[in-house]
């Protein structure tokens, strides 16, 4: 379907379902493509193409609201039954006199700047030359060491586009596309078959690192055998940047509007209350070039702005939706989080590591989960253990437990690594004081 | 499930996203001998056995070794409750033909969105490039296999309107306010699904499946001074409108408010390792993670799982049998055939204490050269068949619950959990505790909350010291990952003791 077809259906289906009786109506296309290439043992282990179509429909009836999707999308007799029916069953709903489309002036207008979220020679790149690179990181990789059991490699690649349109105003589209090369190794010592794994992802083809991705999944394995707990104790935390970005979640959705308004947050009330240390300086910025989380429009088509989350350890913005917005009496921000940019300090994970005298660096996650409420969290980790700088053992089946507000008002030092292959983008990060158990 | 043709021709008007694909009575002209059965099931998805044949064969013309098609046609409804009223809902379609090609160990995988021949044939072809040598095959085979019947229904979610359905959601949240004056909140919903499944290989098996699933639940909100607190309660079952009654929004209703209750009062333990009780029926969560996922025979084949060399080997205490079931009555995670076609097996994992068996897919089960368990298990026709658990659970064993509390001096007794991980080569596994209480001295004393368990699979299965006469299944909503694919899942356990985890808590 081209993009254009993509704008008439839409506008065909919210021509259909205002007719059958709903008021207003958002509706959005959209149509995927990926494959996956993954190689084992020498041989292609999986070979997997993806392409899907589909629609969302945002349906206003009478003060109700429903939402429905289907992936039948070529029988119109069929697309407009479906319609009419979930507009009929809509009827059966409670009033909701909080659900309606976003005020028209707050949407993206268009003429935004090209963010290069799309590669458009996605489609035109040799099929082939995926195959040879997934297979050159597993080569990477054989026969390095003999502790190894398994190697994995894989090349993903992907392209979405998508079109939304809405009764009162609203047309924009976009695509992304993404390519990715991953490796993971398992090695063996004694009955411990530790793994880990590494990649690479980007926007764009050329872009895509395609070298060391095996090697780096290799040492990071090796570095894992002989891992065990230690004794339990309150610690120094160094969290890896790739991982880092994790530890800002239940903060982040201790912001969401739905969370406020339905008490399941930590952070109700706390707008301009400091609530982390001086080091919580963290961005929302939609506008970055390439970036995971960039665009000009949000999922209700409003104008994606560039705002600051936390200054200093203030917080500074709610994530506001149109319908939580009015729940709570608030403007609407936006309700989702575009990238987000911790800003980073002076010194690299090497520096970092070698200023403790005692400490773990966590490199892994293992489970666990945060009260949304409360913000109380335990997880599971797994990282090294450091002793006067130096890296001395690697740890795991322990748990890190506390409380969010607590944790992040411990934040002692942001790194200077931002880890740029994800929205939410941090340094590496020094909590003090952490409880570690272990022993 | 033998259901009715008319059953899914018919759109009520009331039927959210009632079965509204229009068949176009298409007669075979071969000259198989198709039941009335399939012959539905090959009449709602526009097929007739000669386009099988030639789609079948397109997958197998670069000289794979074996192919299938899983056509797969799921409808799914919810409706859902926020400050005090049913006022969302929400439907979905979703229709196509997953088609996959083996050749040895290797998988080609497309699918198609589209029931027309030209796009099915270049998904097969996308498919079939796994194999590279040139092959002629020519399928005329049909063999049918008569799915088994673990979950009949009387009354399909097709057949129901949201204007049925409202009334039990409604009752549940005023259920929730009645019982306690600190509930602020409540959040319920109520989700069904049907899915239509059609199945065929190049080994000619032709088979299907009526798949109904349903979950209803509630998240309880309280507020007691400045403190609030939420928790979860939900059932689960491959079950129909029949099931929602008076008596379950009760259930519910009351486990919410009991659950959430507890955590006012709680606190956290001290950190470290120490005896762990786990309570009857969600502790069977245990299982699933440190036991379960690490005897998926795709993890062993290719010897990444911890236990890979221990088939045979005695990991457990003799009193120690545990099963992973496909087969039980209206289970969530009960299959009629598994999404490979085959029959759906109860499996013994460990038997006596002795590693008995892994769970397997096509590919796993001919490594091992042992027969299918029934295991192969795929999110929707979109994603290729892994090696999945279905219900995992531990038989009753010799103990009581109270012999187990007299053995504990200090540590935790757990039985309501939100989550778990494991790391399979490693052993590593966790599984997060909404709440629970302190044992001291034989006693449940304090209530806890809010900690991530962590231990390794082996050692923790081989700690398991007692097992009591209590089994009880959790019949939540549990939803297992793997491989970025979600399939549902139930599990279950008696109250049993291991000697020592890893506790999150505090420092002193």
């Amino acid at each position: 379907m081209t993009k254009e077809e993509k704008y008439a259906l839409a506008n065909r289906v919210i021509d259909h379902a205002l007719e059958s009786g709903a008021q207003q109506v958002k509706v959005i296309i959209n149509h995927n493509q990926s494959n996956n290439i993954s190689i084992r043992e020498e041989k292609i282990e999986n070979l997997e193409q993806s392409i899907e179509r589909g629609m969302r429909i945002y349906l206003f009836v009478d003060n109700k609201y429903s939402v429905h999707s289907t992936n039948r999308l070529d029988n119109r007799r069929e697309l407009n039954k479906f319609i009419s029916e979930a507009i009929e069953s809509t009827k059966y709903l409670a009033e909701d006199e909080y659900r309606s489309l976003p005020e028209p002036g707050l949407y993206y207008k268009g003429n935004g700047p090209d963010l290069k979220t799309c590669d458009n020679g996605f489609k035109s790149i040799d099929p082939q030359q995926k195959i040879y690179s997934a297979f050159a990181v597993e080569k990477e990789v054989l026969g390095q060491d003999e502790r190894i059991i398994s190697v994995t490699a894989s090349y993903d690649d992907g392209m979405s586009d998508t079109v939304m349109v809405t009764s009162n105003g609203f047309e924009g589209d976009r695509s992304n596309t993404y390519y990715s090369l991953s490796a993971s190794v398992s090695v063996k010592e004694g009955d411990a078959r530790p793994g880990d794994y590494w990649y690479d992802s980007s926007v764009f083809y050329n872009q895509l690192e395609k070298k060391g991705i095996g090697k780096k999944a290799l040492e990071r394995a090796l570095k894992k055998l002989g891992q065990g707990k230690i004794e339990s104790a309150n610690m120094p935390m160094i969290i890896e940047n790739r991982l880092a970005g994790q530890s800002l979640a239940p903060l982040v959705q201790a912001l969401n509007g739905s969370a406020i308004q339905q008490k399941n947050s930590f952070l109700i009330d706390m707008l301009g209350e400091k609530v982390g240390s001086d080091k919580l300086d963290l961005v929302d910025d939609p506008f970055i070039i390439s970036g995971r989380g960039s665009g000009l429009f949000d999922n209700e088509g409003l104008a994606l702005k560039k705002r600051t989350v936390f200054e200093k350890g203030v917080l500074k913005s709610y994530y506001i939706d149109t319908y939580y917005g009015k729940k709570l009496g608030m403007d609407p921000t936006s309700g989702i989080t575009t990238n987000l940019v911790l800003k980073p300090g002076d010194r690299n994970l090497e520096e970092m590591i070698a200023s403790l005298d005692k400490g773990i660096l966590v490199t892994g996650f293992n489970g666990g989960n945060a009260n949304g409420s409360t913000g109380d969290f335990s997880y599971g980790i797994d990282g090294f253990l450091i002793k006067k700088g130096k890296i001395v053992k690697p740890v795991s089946e322990m748990n890190i437990t506390g409380n969010m507000l607590k944790l992040f008002k411990n934040l002692a030092e942001v790194g200077n690594d931002v880890y740029k292959d994800a929205a939410w983008r941090s340094p590496s990060l020094l909590f003090n004081n952490v409880s570690f158990s272990g022993l | 499930m033998n259901f009715n043709r008319r059953n899914f021709l018919i759109t009520s008007g009331a039927a959210m996203a009632g079965t509204i694909i229009i068949p176009p009575f298409l007669e075979s002209c071969s000259s198989q001998k198709i039941s009335p059965d399939v012959k539905n099931y090959l009449e709602h998805f526009q097929m007739t056995t000669d386009i099988l044949g030639k789609i079948i064969s397109g997958a197998m013309s670069k000289g794979g070794d074996y192919a299938d098609l899983f056509f797969e046609h799921r409808i799914s409804n919810n409706i859902s409750l926020q400050d005090g009223k049913v006022n969302s809902a929400g439907s979905n379609i979703d229709y196509g033909v997953g088609i996959r090609v083996l050749k040895g160990d290797q998988t080609g995988f497309a699918y198609s969105e589209s029931m027309d021949t030209e796009s099915m044939l270049d998904a097969a072809k996308m498919a079939a490039s796994i194999a590279s040598v040139r092959g002629a095959f020519n399928n005329d085979i049909f063999s049918e296999k008569v799915p088994s019947d673990y979950y009949s229904i009387k009354t399909t979610w097709e057949d129901v309107s949201v204007k049925d359905k409202v009334p039990f959601v409604q009752n549940i949240n005023d259920k929730i306010f009645s019982l306690d004056e600190k509930v602020i909140k409540v959040n319920a919903f109520l989700s069904d699904e049907t899915s239509y499944v059609l199945f065929y290989n190049s080994d000619g098996r032709l088979s299907y499946d009526y798949r109904p699933l349903a979950s209803f639940g509630a998240v309880c909100i309280m507020q007691k001074g400045k403190q609030i607190e939420n928790s979860y309660s939900a059932r689960s079952y491959r079950k129909g409108f029949e099931w929602l009654s008076e008596e379950l929004v009760d259930e519910i209703a009351k486990e919410a408010v009991d659950r959430t209750n507890l955590l006012f009062e709680a606190t956290k333990p001290k950190a470290g390792e120490m005896p762990v009780i786990l309570g009857a029926g969600g502790s069977g969560i245990l299982l699933h993670e440190a036991i379960g996922h690490a005897f998926e025979a795709d993890f062993n084949r290719k010897k990444t799982s911890i236990f890979s060399d221990k088939m045979g080997k005695r990991v457990a205490e003799n009193f120690i049998n545990i099963i992973d079931d496909g087969t039980l009555i209206n289970n969530r995670g009960s299959l009629n055939i598994d999404d490979e076609g085959n029959d759906v097996k109860k499996t013994y994992m460990v038997k006596d204490g002795v590693l008995n068996s892994y769970i397997h897919d096509r590919i796993s089960s001919q490594y091992y050269n042992v027969e299918p368990t029934g295991n192969g298990r795929r999110q929707s026709y979109q994603y290729i068949p892994q090696p999945r658990m279905r219900s995992t659970y531990m038989e009753p064993g010799p103990h009581t619950k109270e012999e187990i509390l007299a053995e504990v001096d200090y540590g935790v007794y757990v039985d309501n959990f939100s989550n778990g991980q494991v790391k399979i080569g490693a052993g590593d596994f966790t599984f997060f505790v909404k709440s629970g209480y302190l044992v001291e001295k034989g006693k449940l004393t304090e209530p806890i909350k809010d900690i991530n368990i962590v231990g390794n699979g082996p050692q923790a299965l081989s700690d398991i010291s007692m097992a009591a006469d209590d089994y009880k299944t959790d019949n939540g909503t549990w939803m297992c990952g793997k491989g970025g694919q979600s399939v549902p899942v139930t599990m279950g356990l008696p109250t049993v003791l291991v000697k020592k985890l890893t506790v999150g808590g505090i420092n002193t």
